[in-house]
């Protein structure tokens, strides 16, 4: 085992698992959390009949990634889910009742507009959760002999507050793209107006954030302000990323902004391991000694690389299948 | 004001399970129903199998749609609750839960779109690689599912360093001793639920003399089935028994309700057990069955509870009580199967309206069976996390109080209401409504939708909207 090491395969491996969640469920929680500011109610039928046919399939991501970090880095998994107890709740009980607003919404009539509320609660509740993890795994864990020993609320700071802010902001930047790309008339209209507004407040984040962490730890202080100069190509591709959205925004551009918006994720997301690294359950444990053993690693690479390619060859088939744009009045409207 | 957190982790754990496990047992079946009925109907082109598999598919999209949101906290509740098992137990526990992910879960979820919307989409050959493919996907979810609750019973495949699970041998972990045998008994139970609830479903319609030519094929389908089903069950059934009598007979004696080691032990058909005295009240006994059952010698030597100490005995009279209504209701099960397949046989089955009704009675039952079933298995295991190596208090998350865990649970209560309530109240229209050729045309047409249940037409808060579909 000397020659490969499985540690690091297995953080490339279950930080593509994350991001793939991070990307595929931030769009469709995005449009959740738009669901209120939508012109009218066939908007809204036509923005959830867009992200409908791939939601589920994208929420099976996130017990991929819980699942497998539990099997590489267990550490994380005791640590980050007794730390964030309270937290994690509030994650599973937003996207449930996202989940049942979702089935329900167009099958009610008298109780439509709870329905309504409570995908809109759901979703941005799941996506502020998920930004306070990210704050918390930044902020760092207090720990004894792989054990958390912290307080049930110590998650729950102004900073994580802000970091569950901006991912509210980013995945409603990312449902707004997506909406424009996979609508017309009235609804795309609309969101060509708010698509601007929404990427400069994740930009203001990104600015606050990226202040307000090496002020919180030395470590990432040091990590950016010593010589690793080249790390410095992250934040101005970001804001390169950002202009370029902003110009294919005014240009009337249906795919780009979309991809833009993820590109920009994937900037936000290496900055973070960029500052972390090699910190698994900071301040203490790296991702090696956070890892299990290398057999239990080996013994499921060998099913992650021969099945995880046949998972994306049928994922990317079933959305070939249900391709193309949701026409206004066409969707769930006839049930 | 204290309360204790592992008792109400217990309590959160058994909840949350108990809730989830109920639509995973009835879609194993119903799946590999409806991919029985759409190869039938790939073969003889019968529209009568088209119709069949179409209404069930709405009924599995309802439930499976439950199943995946109570799943997903499932996912986290290891980690939450039982961070120290999680941690320790991890070398083992966590690529087998993963396999279940990449090699199920992504299955089951993407061709579940397939199936349910695809139909006019893709060739018919691929709609029915989807059917297969779903019901597959809920079989392999239950192997490796199943395979780490079996292993918590009787470890194998690993030693424990430093109190960490380090892994011997995967194949002797993954196959350990249990293992086999609770596969086989859950498999065959979600056959008996799927089986029931279709019958009951069916005999309804047949006794309100609605959709009579799709509900009479449904109900002989499934008579025959669940004449084979239900006495192999028995068999099944026993065999663990016997597996666990040989590698967890503390369990055994809390099923048989056995204090004392006894050659030529009695079958105790009812009993109230006494935990502070040791011993039974108002006991009724057969004599030397339970050493016949669990030896198959009136002399053999069934061992008591009193052979380990009081904090190693589970909690006698839930498992005892559990085991005899899990039984109780297998033995109607088969007298209500054999009974329906000689009707049938003398062709009188669908005039024999008092056991139709009875049929229709009996939906709920399996749903009870199954959970009297896991409650013996697992109050039976206490107080182990994993037998004979780690106890639950030793097990529990350190840092979690209890006010935290009464919290979540409160929430997850509340939480479940709705989604149950919500859930069944739909459930109940869709079966109401009945397999409808009108409305079919209507949801394979309109495209996108890949939400399991938008699959079903029917208005949820009143008529209205299926007017317009």
């Amino acid at each position: 085992m000397d020659l490969i090491d499985l540690t690091l395969i297995w953080v490339a491996l279950i930080g593509l698992g994350i991001f793939m969640y991070v990307l595929m469920d931030g769009f469709d929680l995005g449009v959740g959390i738009l669901f209120p500011f939508a012109p009218d109610d066939a908007a809204r039928d036509q923005m959830m009949g867009s992200v409908a046919p791939v939601w589920d399939g994208n929420e099976t991501w996130l017990i991929l990634g819980g699942a497998g970090l539990l099997a590489a880095f267990p550490l994380i998994y005791t640590v980050f889910l007794p730390a964030l107890y309270l937290g994690v709740f509030l994650l599973l009980a937003g996207l449930i009742f996202r989940g049942i607003a979702f089935e329900f919404r167009f099958k009610a009539t008298r109780n439509k507009v709870w329905w309504d509320r409570s995908f809109f609660l759901g979703s941005t509740v799941a996506a502020f959760a998920q930004g306070a993890v990210i704050g918390a795994y930044v902020q760092g864990f207090e720990t004894e002999n792989f054990r958390y020993v912290g307080g049930a609320l110590d998650w729950l700071t102004p900073f994580t507050v802000m970091t569950g802010v901006g991912v509210v902001a980013g995945y409603a930047l990312l449902g707004v793209t997506w909406t424009i790309m996979k609508t017309e008339g009235r609804t795309q209209r609309w969101a060509y107006e708010l698509a601007p507004w929404l990427l400069a407040a994740v930009m203001a984040f990104f600015l606050i954030v990226s202040l307000w962490t090496p002020l919180t730890s030395e470590r990432v202080m040091a990590r950016w302000f010593d010589n690793l100069s080249w790390l410095w190509i992250f934040p101005t591709l970001t804001l390169v990323v950002a202009g370029w959205i902003a110009w294919r925004l005014q240009g009337r551009a249906e795919a780009s902004p979309f991809i833009g918006s993820m590109m920009l994720f994937g900037l936000f997301y290496i900055g973070i391991l960029v500052s972390m690294w090699p910190y698994a359950v900071p301040p203490t444990y790296t991702f090696w000694e956070a890892s299990s053993d290398p057999g239990s690693q080996l013994f499921l690479l060998v099913g992650f690389l021969f099945l995880i390619p046949i998972i994306l060859g049928y994922t990317a088939w079933t959305y070939w299948v249900f391709r193309g744009k949701v026409k206004p009045g066409t969707g769930y409207t006839g049930h | 004001m204290d309360f204790d957190p592992i008792l109400l982790s217990r309590i959160q754990f058994a909840f949350v399970v108990s809730f989830h496990a109920i639509f995973p047992v009835f879609t194993i079946g119903l799946a590999a129903y409806v991919a029985v009925l759409e190869t039938l109907y790939y073969k003889t082109d019968n529209p009568v199998y088209l119709k069949l598999s179409k209404f069930w598919i709405k009924v599995f999209a309802v439930v499976f749609g439950m199943g995946v949101v109570s799943g997903i906290v499932m996912a986290f509740q290891f980690g939450t609750n039982w961070s120290n098992f999680s941690f320790a137990a991890a070398n083992f526990i966590g690529p087998v839960l993963s396999y279940e992910v990449i090699t199920a879960f992504f299955l089951e979820a993407t061709f579940l779109g397939v199936l349910l919307f695809g139909r006019d989409k893709v060739p018919r050959g691929m709609h029915l690689f989807a059917a297969c493919m779903v019901a597959l996907g809920t079989f392999i979810s239950s192997f490796w599912i199943l395979s780490v609750n079996s292993w918590m019973h009787t470890p194998a495949g690993i030693e424990l360093v430093d109190g960490m699970v380090q892994m011997t041998s995967w194949t002797q972990a993954i196959f350990n001793a249990s293992f086999p045998y609770r596969f086989a008994h859950m498999a065959v139970a979600s056959f008996i639920t799927g089986g029931i609830v279709v019958a009951g479903v069916s005999a309804y319609y047949i006794n309100h003399g609605r959709n009579l030519e799709t509900s009479k094929k449904a109900l002989c389908m499934c008579v025959i089935m669940l004449a084979v089903a239900t006495p192999l069950q028995l068999f099944v059934g026993h065999e663990h028994g016997l597996n666990s009598f040989k590698h967890q007979p503390v369990k055994v004696a809390a099923m048989e309700g056995a204090w004392e080691t006894k050659a030529g032990a009695p079958l105790i058909l009812f009993a109230i057990p006494d935990a502070a005295n040791e011993r039974n009240r108002f006991e009724v006994a057969i004599p030397y069955l339970a050493s016949i059952i669990l030896t198959k010698r009136p002399d053999g030597v069934v061992p008591g509870l009193l052979e380990v100490p009081a904090d190693e005995r589970p909690p006698v009279g839930i498992v005892f009580w559990s085991f005899r209504v899990m039984v109780g209701l297998g033995m109607i099960f088969i007298a209500m199967s054999l009974l329906s397949a000689l009707q049938l046989y003398r062709g009188q089955l669908f005039e024999s309206r008092r056991l139709l009704r009875v049929w229709t009675w009996l939906i709920p039952a399996p749903f009870v069976a199954v959970l009297t079933g896991w409650f013996v298995t697992e109050v039976g295991r206490q107080p182990w996390m994993i037998q004979g190596l780690m106890r639950l208090d030793e097990a529990v998350t350190p840092s979690t109080t209890g006010w935290m865990v009464l919290a979540t649970l409160i929430g997850y209560v509340a939480v479940y209401a709705v989604v149950f309530t919500a859930g069944v109240y739909y459930l109940r229209k869709v079966i109401l409504a009945g397999p409808d050729p009108v409305a079919q045309a209507d949801d394979t047409d309109t495209g996108r939708p890949k939400r399991p249940w938008s699959a079903v037409p029917t208005a949820l808060d009143d008529g209205q909207q299926t007017a317009g579909a």
